[in-house]
């Protein structure tokens, strides 16, 4: 479980987020969602330590995890996967390469035991067979479930993904979420997706935490998404004339 | 005050480059790739100046040395001393740092707006460490070969020169390449080599890891290693030679 506590972050004089607290709990898909520019990335941000927090805690299975220098982070990183927006493959490397990548520096498995894990998350995420292709060589639905093998080949404890499923088209993005949903069960992971696909939501979300200018303005299940009074939730979930009809 | 934050910024980024792999055999296979990328892929444009600049000066000393008191093989030791004090270790560092400095600056650029320098990051990996460092180490092992190199063939560009245009006695020539040979000027040109790589190396790596936007942003990065490169050499090539050989 990762346990986030009042946490606080600011560019200069501009605060982006603001006494944010919430749980990520093992074994469900939780969902950070959010217009453009709430701040939902930055949360996700923190949660990873690419940002530091300017006040509060995140805690991953009770270790404190923000604020840590890299060296110390090092421990928890490595039971981290993280799937960001682009896919972020390495592009000189072949598929085999950029999912073997972290076996290759943080364990001493021999070569046959790598290609084994490496041919088992591929299997996993769909992609048998393109162990030598180049990422300039997928489509974008193949980049990202390359970037979820890597991301998940040290058997993760903890996976976060930035809009998994943007740029993709609804069916393509539809298999992206529910892959990641499977692989949450599989391995029991605390998954935290970062999304503003309403799609995604009602799809998988189990845990869904809304993200409002900065603040935490609720929090449910995607369930009880659809019957809330929250006014702000309700204009960002119904924005589209889909969920306007399915709500009537 | 934006120079002074600069430096501060790439002394740190150096000091994060130069720390202990994590995996000695994933450094040594980054560098290979990186012998190969900013070394052996540079041998065609160095040969060629090497032997075209060689060349040059030969047929302009001859021109320009119409004493009958001066021996032709002035010519060839000129040539020779030109080559190894200048030619070959500044000009064709000067050159390195707009093909392997604007290489280097443009791939660790492309990589931070497309963030495998976070995935790098998150991943509990160095990147200065993962990406720099065998870049640096690979220029300041490979470069003075290069430059050897250079110089062999720029000698041998004026031989050819001198003696296809018939402005310079092939023995004459020969005479003078081996004369008054002081074998520290080759030190000189070794110790500027080395400083020039690092400079080439960590100022374009400096500038890449720290670009932010986009595309746009990482031409940019990409002239400006080219630019600060190119006036770093030329500045640290007077205060070595001041400190050399004066």
């Amino acid at each position: 479980m990762i346990e986030v506590k009042n946490i606080s972050k600011y560019f200069e004089e501009t605060r982006v987020l603001h006494d944010i607290s919430t749980t990520f709990e093992r074994g469900k898909t939780n969902l950070i969602i959010g217009q453009s520019g709430s701040g939902k990335t930055v949360l996700m941000k923190c949660c990873i330590g690419l940002y530091d927090v300017d006040a509060g805690e995140i805690d991953f299975d009770k270790r404190r995890f923000s604020n840590l220098s890299d060296r110390k982070k090092k421990q928890i990183r490595k039971e981290m996967g993280v799937l960001f927006q682009g896919g972020a493959l390495f592009d000189s490397f072949t598929v085999e390469e950029n999912v073997m990548f972290p076996l290759n520096m943080f364990t001493n498995m021999t070569m046959a035991e790598k290609k084994e894990r490496v041919n088992f998350v591929l299997e996993n995420v769909n992609l048998e067979g393109t162990n030598q292709k180049f990422p300039a060589e997928l489509s974008g639905g193949m980049v990202k479930r390359v970037a979820i093998a890597r991301a998940i080949s040290l058997m993760p404890k903890y996976l976060f993904a930035d809009e998994p499923n943007s740029g993709l088209d609804p069916k393509t993005a539809e298999r992206i979420d529910i892959l990641l949903s499977e692989l949450t069960k599989k391995f029991n992971m605390t998954t935290v997706i970062n999304t503003h696909d309403m799609n995604s939501v009602l799809q998988i979300g189990e845990k869904i935490s809304f993200i409002h200018k900065g603040e935490l303005w609720w929090e449910g299940s995607n369930l009880e998404i659809m019957k809330t009074d929250n006014p702000q939730l309700n204009e960002f979930v119904f924005a589209t004339a889909l969920t306007r009809r399915l709500k009537s | 005050m934006k120079v002074f934050y600069q430096i501060g910024e790439y002394v740190m980024l150096i000091f994060q480059a130069f720390k202990r792999p994590d995996k000695g055999y994933v450094f040594r296979r980054q560098l290979f790739i990186d012998f190969k990328r900013l070394g052996t892929d540079s041998i065609g444009i160095v040969a060629i100046i090497s032997l075209f600049i060689g060349g040059i000066i030969a047929i302009q000393m001859a021109y320009n040395i119409d004493s009958p008191f001066i021996p032709k093989s002035t010519i060839g030791f000129s040539t020779r001393q030109m080559l190894v004090l200048e030619i070959s270790p500044t000009i064709i560092s000067l050159i390195l740092a707009g093909k392997v400095g604007s290489r280097i600056a443009s791939e660790i650029g492309t990589m931070r707006i497309t963030e495998q320098i976070d995935a790098l990051r998150v991943m509990g990996i160095n990147p200065a460490n993962y990406l720099i460092l065998p870049k640096i180490t690979a220029a300041m092992i490979y470069n003075p070969v290069l430059i050897i190199f250079s110089i062999f063939l720029g000698v041998f560009g004026g031989w050819i020169a001198g003696s296809f245009t018939g402005l310079v006695p092939s023995a004459d020539y020969l005479i003078g390449i081996r004369e008054w040979f002081e074998p520290f000027t080759l030190t000189y040109a070794m110790i500027k080599t080395v400083v020039f790589a690092f400079i080439i190396t960590s100022v374009s790596a400096y500038k890449g890891y720290t670009v932010k936007g986009g595309s746009v942003e990482v031409g940019q990065a990409s002239t400006e290693a080219v630019v600060a490169s190119s006036i770093l050499i030329i500045s640290f090539d007077l205060i070595l030679t001041q400190m050399l050989l004066a």
